[in-house]
């Protein structure tokens, strides 16, 4: 039996609505569909604990916000000695996929296929839906002006959400006292 | 667990100040939830999305995540974020007499 108490006022949740000072950036690097969750998902974690966040992509991680390619991001298996798989085949499940299968051909493309499936499953969204969830909730998200000049983009080929292409200088001022984890 | 009078009834809470039996939650409550802590009108806004938690997690039998507010409860991310400030999933399950949302999406 638990012990009760009763309390002459009632507890308030400390809701740190004073503590405004937090602030974190993620860097994206990479354009692989499993490497894009990470910094989705802890940025989605930040903003709804009031925290303010910047999403800052360069390299490969331009592929989150390439109008283009943000929708099609692949999986590959190559590469992968964490790879498992497929789950639902029993006890093989619990194996490491043999680094020859994941070469043969069309093996991205089912890969690719079956973590998204995996992904919708928990109710996660896609890259797209997620990006413009997170800049709902209130995420400034920015594009590396290297990564775009090399790649010969421009901003039109930007996801709209996107607040402005700078450069690593502007991203340091913009990253002063924050947290940053790069992804 | 302990109890706290709030809007003449006596409920039970956790450790944090956030109610645990679903069923001793009125509207008069939420009202009072609401404005310990800073929120001092609920308007029809912020009863839509509340009335949306409770009997989602009626259904689901846990707390709504801000997304499942969105896309089940159709109110929108932007909206949820202007009604209950910096971190509206905490601040409606706690005025909605629900335990804080566990999915992390």
């Amino acid at each position: 039996m638990t012990a009760t108490t009763t309390n002459p006022a009632p507890v308030v949740p400390d809701f740190g609505d004073d503590d405004g000072d937090r602030k974190i950036c993620f860097v994206c690097s990479k354009g692989n569909l499993d490497m894009a969750y990470p910094a989705l998902i802890m940025a989605n974690g930040a903003l709804g604990e009031g925290i303010e966040t910047h999403i800052f992509f360069t390299f490969w991680g331009l592929d989150m916000i390439n109008k283009k390619t943000m929708g099609d991001l692949k999986f590959t298996p190559l590469g992968n000695a964490a790879m498992h798989m497929p789950p639902g085949m029993g006890k093989l499940s619990e194996k490491h996929m043999p680094q020859g299968l994941a070469g043969l051909p069309g093996m991205t493309w089912l890969a690719t296929k079956l973590l998204k499936k995996q992904i919708a499953d928990v109710d996660v969204p896609e890259v797209p839906e997620f990006l413009q969830m997170l800049a709902d909730m209130g995420a400034t998200l920015w594009a590396c002006q290297m990564s775009v000049d090399m790649m010969d983009l421009e901003k039109d080929d930007l996801f709209d959400e996107v607040e402005d292409i700078i450069n690593v200088g502007e991203f340091m001022e913009l990253s002063d006292g924050a947290q940053v984890i790069f992804v | 667990m302990s109890t706290a009078t709030i809007a003449g009834r006596t409920v039970t809470v956790n450790d944090e100040g956030f109610m645990t039996e679903y069923d001793e939650w009125n509207e008069e409550v939420g009202n009072e939830l609401a404005s310990m802590i800073g929120i001092d009108e609920m308007t029809d806004d912020h009863w839509a999305a509340i009335r949306f938690l409770r009997s989602d997690f009626a259904e689901q039998g846990e707390t709504a995540t801000l997304r499942r507010v969105t896309k089940v409860g159709g109110v929108p991310t932007k909206q949820l974020f202007v009604l209950f400030p910096k971190k509206p999933a905490k601040k409606m399950a706690y005025i909605a007499g629900l335990p804080k949302p566990k999915g992390c999406v």
